[in-house]
């Protein structure tokens, strides 16, 4: 295939991948790879920053410029990266456990500051590195380890939050609907300003096997079937929204971002040292 | 003829281009071994290599395919 060309931006020395057979995760590292291929991403003028969990080992694959933070703290590294050098393309990696539920502050705080940021949040529904533990975006009545019974508890819609905070795109896709996945993330890395994709991703292994989904397709097909497009979704009612994933793009503006506010704020100041401060 | 190849070391077996491939080119061992047993059917679409999750297919296009 012409069109694929991950190859530069892949280190295939390192492969194969970490990840558990039917795992989701290789399928956004090659959405997120085919993107940089497709703008002509320098390497040395990229940065990927990883969390912990199962989405934060997709940088050991990358050939460009990594991090590898602490849980929850990938947008607090990457914000710190992109002030330093606002020249560089920044792009977060988090999972459901690490950017919605550990560092879930982070996420709404980054939206809010509108730093020059591209997070591409995973959503596996758990906590799949430790052992599929319930995590803030684990549907409610689903069963993970740590809720045998069925969670009582109500998961996070990640993009209204992003939206909420003040985020000048936001969008969701899924791992099923992979070409339309590719033309988010490129979406997402040309936009300036703090961009996030949340993607939901099959986990076969934790969240698969106790919820009757345990092999790929399984778990696949159960995310199409309950995939509907933001179109669609506007013509449903609440009863019937509930328990779906909407996809598509929810938020698309254009807001000064961080880094040319603070550039702006710089020559101000420096203005006001070099003519006196009368005031 | 477009060639699908499978690298059997990065393959982990998750059956889904055996499930996905719109031409069913793949058959699967009795372990989940992905085969391309019908290769000829192969239409060139590249849908297995973006729904594989593990890098593990390649598609051959025949650029000469139909002009003979």
């Amino acid at each position: 295939m012409s069109s694929i060309k991950y190859d530069d931006y892949l280190l295939k020395d390192k492969l194969p991948l970490f990840w558990c057979g039917g795992c989701g995760n290789g399928n956004v590292l090659g959405s997120i790879l085919r993107a940089f291929a497709n703008l002509k991403f320098k390497r040395q003028k990229t940065v990927v920053v990883t969390g912990i969990g199962c989405w934060g080992k997709a940088d050991d694959y990358i050939n460009t410029n990594t991090f590898h933070g602490t849980h929850g703290r990938a947008l607090a590294f990457a914000t710190g990266i992109k002030l330093a050098n606002p020249d560089l393309n920044v792009i977060a990696l988090m999972g459901d456990g690490d950017g919605a539920t550990i560092g879930g502050n982070h996420l709404i705080h980054a939206a809010r500051r509108n730093v020059d940021i591209t997070a591409v949040l995973v959503n596996n529904f758990n906590y799949g590195m430790t052992g599929g533990q319930y995590s803030g975006t684990t549907p409610e009545h689903s069963f993970t380890s740590t809720s045998r019974y069925g969670h009582i508890e109500e998961g996070f819609d990640l993009c209204k939050l992003a939206a909420a905070a003040g985020a000048p795109f936001v969008a969701r896709g899924t791992v099923y609907g992979i070409t339309q996945l590719d033309k988010l993330v490129e979406q997402a890395l040309c936009k300036k300003g703090f961009s996030f994709v949340e993607v939901i991703t099959p986990c076969p292994t934790h969240f698969g096997r106790l919820n009757g989904l345990k092999t790929a397709s399984l778990m696949l097909n159960w995310i199409k079937e309950n995939s509907v497009t933001k179109n669609q979704a506007e013509k449903m009612s609440d009863g019937e929204i509930r328990g779906k994933f909407v996809t598509g793009v929810f938020v698309d503006v254009d807001k000064e971002d961080y880094s040319t506010r603070y550039k702006k704020l710089q020559q101000r100041a420096a203005e006001a040292v070099e003519g006196g401060c009368d005031k | 003829m477009n060639s699908v190849t499978v690298n059997g070391l990065w393959c982990k077996k998750c059956g889904i281009c055996v499930e996905y491939c719109p031409a069913k080119v793949f058959t699967a061992e009795k372990d989940g071994t992905p085969v391309p047993a019908y290769q000829e059917k192969c239409t060139g679409c590249g849908i297995c290599v973006l729904r594989c999750p593990d890098f593990a297919l390649d598609v051959g296009v025949d650029v000469d395919d139909g002009k003979r």
